[in-house]
């Protein structure tokens, strides 16, 4: 079971290869990819070191071209997919059919991974990834129970990746659109959902409101917290209740059930965040890394350490944890 | 230009259903899109019902299409999936990329809904290959990027833009209306039935922002391209597509029949706003915020008045 860690930039990227990541995931500095914000990803030349730095080291390093193109920045996704090939990545995390086809056409031995932008969730899905562009591994969507995605594994063509920490989108992701309907700029078309460029925080009378291009996604009142505006992670009201009406401010964390995603055989564990601190990056994938030596080499007597879970509920949003869609009452 | 009724999103009564469809059958409208598209336990009407509705309609001159399960999640909607695929009779509206795969390899031609992501020229290319024969615009893209991937469509296959409803934003593993009423989705206990057109989400401040319709969530405000119906036919758009609403779906389909033959849009405009649940908006076209509204210049003169 390999693990998979986010790097936004070259210290992101040490702290994961330092702290036990089998393989660390970037993205270019422009819209190629779903984590497009300021100050983060990478040029080419701390690119360069970046793959230096890992592969060095006996790690992978992968990258994330998994924005939907239009027509316009067609070529901008074409020079993306040429330039990683030409730095010899491990492997490209691709979501667009046309994307897909021109790496695939273009770099016939460079290996392609389906990216949970795609949407795939099930083994027909990813058999018309697999015949058509000869994908070799796919990363789920968050929002199969534990038993459906035992259900794709044992029926899918290739290997399955899933995630095992991180912020949790709770809409099935590559066709969420809540971004864009409130900003003009959503993960497919920008690679950012609730852009802080459209973020304002607004002290009132009797605490603080956030606000996504002026629509209201929280209040916090005094000595609340005030919580980062992502759009699907406000209270709003639904008849006469005002509550977190689609997810509360929480972090997936998988620690509970990794044996189970061993024994019915993920490939690889992958932990979000390339937006975080090199900080984040440092804690999670040493806890991850831990976690995972430790459930391969004894998965029966396996059982979350209670500092792993203090270490990881630190760096989680509204410092609380969550196993979502893989367990079913959550859904 | 065609006019197609998207199909039914919401979970309504089965007479309801039924008195819609006749109702359909006596429209102006071209294409009619069948089958549940949100939550495969809605099962009020069945299989076999929508292939019945189905015969009836193509007998009244309409063509049909069954529409596709769009997030599969279980592995009976994937056998539900490959029987609706198996049937001969109708075209299927592939809504999720399972769908292409099923009817690409059986060697069948198939039209892509809103949820498929088709972005580009050469996405489109690619499925036209694999048997598209037509493909609706994904609904957060514009008219520009409409004018690009209209200038290289592949010959024989048709464009559909999602011309009016409330927009289809996102899908999920958790029931959203089972949640707000303290239910888990496993037993739901059918709470979308309550809500015919989707249960209002308002910010803290009262304004309407998004509709929970089951596992979907909505854009509180209905989506609507009167106003750009000139543009879309310069671009060559072949189908506008109305997503049903509750009430007064078929005063907005002859709203879009009268559009369509060339009459004045300001008085049409001005009518269809007074059918919408909730409001307006249309700033996707605009390649702005979807919530955006952007009226014509006649009709923001009469609105500051």
């Amino acid at each position: 079971m390999e693990l998979v860690c986010p790097a936004g930039n070259l210290p992101s990227l040490k702290a994961a290869v330092d702290n036990g990541a089998d393989a660390v995931y970037v993205g270019f500095k422009d819209d190629t990819n779903a984590r497009h914000f300021a100050g983060l990803n990478f040029t080419e030349r701390t690119f360069e070191k970046a793959i230096r730095y890992a592969q060095d080291k006996g790690r992978k390093v992968y990258v994330a071209i998994n924005t939907f193109p239009q027509p316009k920045g067609f070529d901008r996704w074409k020079s993306a997919v040429d330039q990683a090939a030409a730095y010899g990545v491990n492997a490209l995390i691709l979501a667009d059919i046309g994307v897909l086809d021109y790496a695939s056409s273009h770099w016939p031995d460079l290996r392609l991974h389906l990216s949970v932008q795609a949407s795939v969730t099930s083994a027909e899905g990813i058999s018309f990834y697999h015949d058509n562009f000869g994908i070799r591994r796919v990363v789920l969507p968050r929002v199969l129970s534990v038993n459906q995605v035992a259900h794709v594994i044992s029926r899918s063509p290739i290997p399955v990746e899933v995630f095992g920490f991180g912020s949790l989108c709770v809409m099935v992701e590559g066709r969420c659109l809540l971004s864009s309907y409130a900003t003009g700029r959503s993960p497919n078309t920008y690679g950012a959902c609730s852009p802080a460029s459209h973020v304002r925080w607004e002290e009132t009378g009797d605490g603080t409101n956030t606000r996504l291009n002026g629509v209201l996604i929280d209040h916090y009142g005094e000595g609340e917290k005030a919580g980062y505006p992502t759009l699907c992670k406000g209270r709003f009201q639904v008849g006469e209740h005002t509550f977190y009406a689609l997810e509360e401010p929480t972090s997936l964390n998988t620690l509970s059930i990794l044996p189970e995603l061993k024994k019915m055989g993920v490939s690889a564990i992958k932990v979000e965040g390339r937006q975080r601190s090199p900080a984040y990056v440092a804690q999670v994938t040493a806890v991850m890394r831990a976690a995972i030596d430790q459930c391969l080499s004894d998965p029966l007597n396996y059982q979350p350490k209670e500092q792993w879970m203090g270490d990881l509920a630190e760096v989680s949003e509204g410092s609380q944890t969550t196993l979502g869609a893989y367990h079913r009452p959550w859904q | 230009m065609k006019l197609s009724i998207g199909p039914i999103t919401y979970f309504w009564e089965r007479p309801s259903v039924l008195d819609f469809y006749q109702q359909v059958a006596d429209s102006a409208a071209d294409v009619i899109y069948l089958g549940e598209v949100i939550c495969s336990k809605r099962r009020l009407v069945k299989p076999e019902d929508w292939l019945a509705i189905g015969n009836e309609l193509k007998e009244s001159g309409k063509e049909v299409i069954l529409s596709s399960l769009t997030l599969l999640e279980a592995a009976s909607e994937t056998s539900s999936l490959k029987k609706l695929c198996q049937n001969d009779t109708f075209m299927i509206e592939a809504n999720d990329i399972s769908a292409v795969q099923m009817l690409s390899t059986a060697g069948r031609k198939f039209v892509t809904g809103p949820s498929m992501n088709i972005y580009n020229s050469h996405s489109l290319k690619l499925l036209a290959d694999k048997g598209l024969q037509r493909w609706v615009l994904p609904v957060e893209l514009g008219l520009d990027t409409l004018r690009d991937l209209q200038s290289d469509r592949p010959e024989g296959v048709e464009t559909e833009v999602f011309a009016l409803g409330r927009l289809p934003l996102a899908y999920s593993a958790r029931c959203y209306t089972a949640r707000s009423h303290n239910l888990p989705k496993d037993d739901c206990q059918y709470k979308c039935l309550d809500y015919p057109d989707g249960s209002l989400l308002k910010t803290r401040e009262d304004q309407p922002f998004l509709v929970l319709n089951g596992i979907q969530t909505q854009s509180a405000l209905t989506h609507q391209v009167l106003d750009q119906l000139p543009d879309l036919i310069s671009l060559g758009v072949d189908v506008m597509r109305i997503s049903p609403q509750h009430s007064h779906t078929m005063e907005i389909i002859e709203i879009f029949d009268t559009a369509r033959k060339g009459a004045d849009l300001d008085p049409l405009g001005e009518k269809l706003l007074s059918l919408l649940p909730l409001g307006a908006c249309n700033g996707y076209l605009l390649e702005q915020a979807g919530m955006n509204l952007s009226l014509r210049a006649t009709h923001a003169t009469q609105q500051a008045s």
